[in-house]
């Protein structure tokens, strides 16, 4: 199977700091982490391999150029190659433009590597948290989706695919070629190894810049190729802290408990 | 594609009954406000099988008109079905704007159908207004983990979308009835659809943790120290509230419960009436999922925990005491 795991390199959100006057962000010194659910994705895949080690796996990212670190990293964990989309006609690009470009960057390195069975994407970016572009790229490539994915398994004439539903799991069989988001499963994905972590430094990965693929319609990608404008961003209003109960003299757990229970009933909220 | 009406559609999605999910008949709240001030018609959009329920509270909530496409194709929610149905309405009577609720099947239905018909979508919304000036809808949503809220427009493009997050907005009070109910034959044929529903697995004992739809969730941390208090202390209050079992990263990571219970940036986003969080220290990830609950209270043995600052009620002190008691007064209470 030949599988292709697109992937971002997004801020750790855990990380950043409100700036108390400004009200702004403060990313300095915030470091730049493969986004976890393209990890799961990348999972995904590596268990795929697992089971059939004929599988392939190529993963592409868009960013600028610092970018290549992800793909490093994904070379490391379980990816056989990487691509690196960069240009700075695509800065600005809202997600429909975003899937536009690596919809395109996707027949590309299919020239190179052969058809893609599968297209596997974090279900969302931990940054943007849209959960747009994997089923954006797939509408581009008419590919069927199947998102909120586990894992997957190869199964005659395409994939079977664990999906977490509000109410429980399902298990949906997909034809390939197709594109699969992936959300967090019950298990950590693999670390790399040293020697894997070597010949990743080692490795190359192909730029596919501005002018990768004169086809493109300019008027689909970048700021002005974008149907979605950011008008204004702010920081949320922080919530003040309300009554606290503690402990005073000899008082229990239970004491505090029928306090809390007397707010809350005399407030409506049971 | 052009806009044919000033009209704004809240697709209202079903289950697999007919009835409505919840999020669709709140998003009839904020499209009252939002179509009164574009000048056209609230409009409920219902694609099921056997969903006479659904379209009747549609229009008990306050829609204008109802669009209803039935079939067994729609029982279940497939990509294909679905997203062919609604781009062939979408097409045919082009409403200006075209708001979806944000559950698992609506976030993979958005952007599947806002990309094929060209347009901007604005996912996860938790505050919706029209611009005085320009009329555009002004779409409002967290991202940056919570962090930061962004107000995203679409100006040149038609339908504008957005998912918007279930639990943000009430259902409206309810009216007399007076939609118009119009009924589209369309259907998909099943080669069409490139996806088959092979088993449904609910989740253990049949229990069903529905934390985007709960009222309230008894959430709980690192601080229950094992997996046994899930059930033995969070789970009898959450009965007696009527409501589910959450959990932060910390207690799935460890292993003491399903990540189906997560509540945070790598789980679910929630907004229930209560939240309970008990032994949970606040960290950023678990707040960004659940700092849209109208109440919250913390219980936490560390009084300097970040969680307080955040609750409208604290109590430090022992989870392990104070839930069980809390659950006793409560009882006493309702009787």
């Amino acid at each position: 199977m030949n599988i292709l795991v697109c992937v971002k390199q997004v801020p750790d959100t855990t990380q950043i700091k409100i700036d108390p006057v400004k009200h702004t962000l403060i990313r300095e010194g915030v470091p730049a982490i493969l986004n976890p659910f393209d990890g799961y994705a990348l999972e995904a895949a590596a268990r795929i391999k697992d089971k059939n080690p004929d599988t392939k796996i190529v993963v592409v990212t868009m960013g600028p150029p610092q970018a290549v670190a992800v793909l490093k990293e994904c070379v490391a964990i379980a990816a056989d190659k990487g691509y690196l989309v960069t240009g700075r006609t695509f800065g600005g690009s809202d997600t429909l433009a975003t899937s536009y470009i690596l919809s395109h960057a996707v027949k590309k390195i299919e020239e190179t590597e052969g058809k893609f069975d599968a297209i596997f994407c974090g279900k969302q970016a931990i940054d943007g948290d849209t959960a747009q572009v994997g089923p954006e790229i797939a509408e581009w490539l008419d590919l069927p989706q199947v998102t909120y994915g586990l894992e997957a398994e190869e199964v005659e004439g395409g994939l079977r695919v664990k999906k977490e539903a509000e109410d429980g799991t399902l298990v949906i069989d997909i034809k390939t070629p197709c594109l699969c988001t992936f959300t967090k499963p019950a298990w950590d994905p693999r670390y790399p190894t040293i020697k894997r972590k070597l010949a990743a430094n080692r490795a190359k990965f192909e730029q596919l810049g501005d002018d990768f693929d004169p086809s493109m319609d300019p008027a689909h990608y970048g700021l002005n190729g974008s149907p979605t404008h950011v008008k204004k961003s702010f920081t949320p209003p922080q919530k003040e802290g309300g009554l606290k109960i503690k402990k005073e003299g000899e008082e229990t757990g239970a004491d505090l408990a029928a306090k809390l229970a007397k707010v809350l009933a005399d407030n409506n909220i049971i | 594609m052009e806009a044919k009406t000033k009209d704004l559609w809240v697709f209202i999605e079903t289950n697999e009954d007919g009835s409505p999910k919840k999020v669709g008949l709140e998003l009839l709240n904020p499209g009252r406000m939002m179509a009164d001030k574009q000048g056209g018609k609230l409009v409920g959009v219902v694609i099921g099988d056997n969903v006479a329920a659904t379209v009747e509270q549609a229009g008990i909530y306050g829609a204008d008109q109802v669009i209803v496409v039935e079939g067994p194709e729609y029982k279940q929610y497939t990509t294909d079905a679905y997203v062919n149905a609604l781009t062939y309405l979408v097409e045919k009577y082009g409403p200006t704007t075209v708001m979806i609720g944000a559950t698992n099947n609506g976030r993979d239905l958005g952007p599947r159908f806002s990309s094929r018909i060209k347009t901007g979508l604005t996912a996860d919304c938790t505050s919706l207004d029209i611009d005085d000036e320009d009329g555009l809808v002004a779409w409002t949503r967290p991202a940056f983990g919570g962090n930061l809220m962004a107000t995203i427009k679409c100006p040149d493009h038609r339908p504008q979308c957005g998912t918007v997050r279930p639990g943000v907005f009430k259902k409206p009070a309810e009216g007399e009835n007076k939609a118009e109910v119009i009924k589209e034959d369309f259907h998909v044929a099943p080669e069409d659809i490139r996806t088959k529903l092979v088993e449904v697995i609910k989740e253990a004992a049949g229990e069903i943790v529905d934390l985007e739809g709960a009222d309230v969730i008894v959430s709980g941390g690192r601080g229950m120290g094992g997996p046994e208090g899930f059930d033995t202390t969070l789970k009898p209050l959450a009965d007696l509230l009527g409501g589910v079992v959450g959990a932060s990263r910390a207690a799935v990571d460890s292993g003491w419960i399903a990540h189906s219970h997560q509540v945070g940036q790598t789980g679910k986003t929630v907004g229930p009436k209560l939240y309970i969080a008990c032994g949970i220290s606040g960290a950023i990830q678990h707040v960004a999922g659940m700092s849209g609950s109208d109440c919250i209270v913390a219980i936490n043995k560390d009084e300097d925990a970040s969680i307080f600052s955040i609750a409208d009620y604290g109590v430090v002190g022992d989870l392990y005491e104070v839930v069980p008691a809390l659950t006793e007064e409560i009882k006493k209470l309702k009787a």
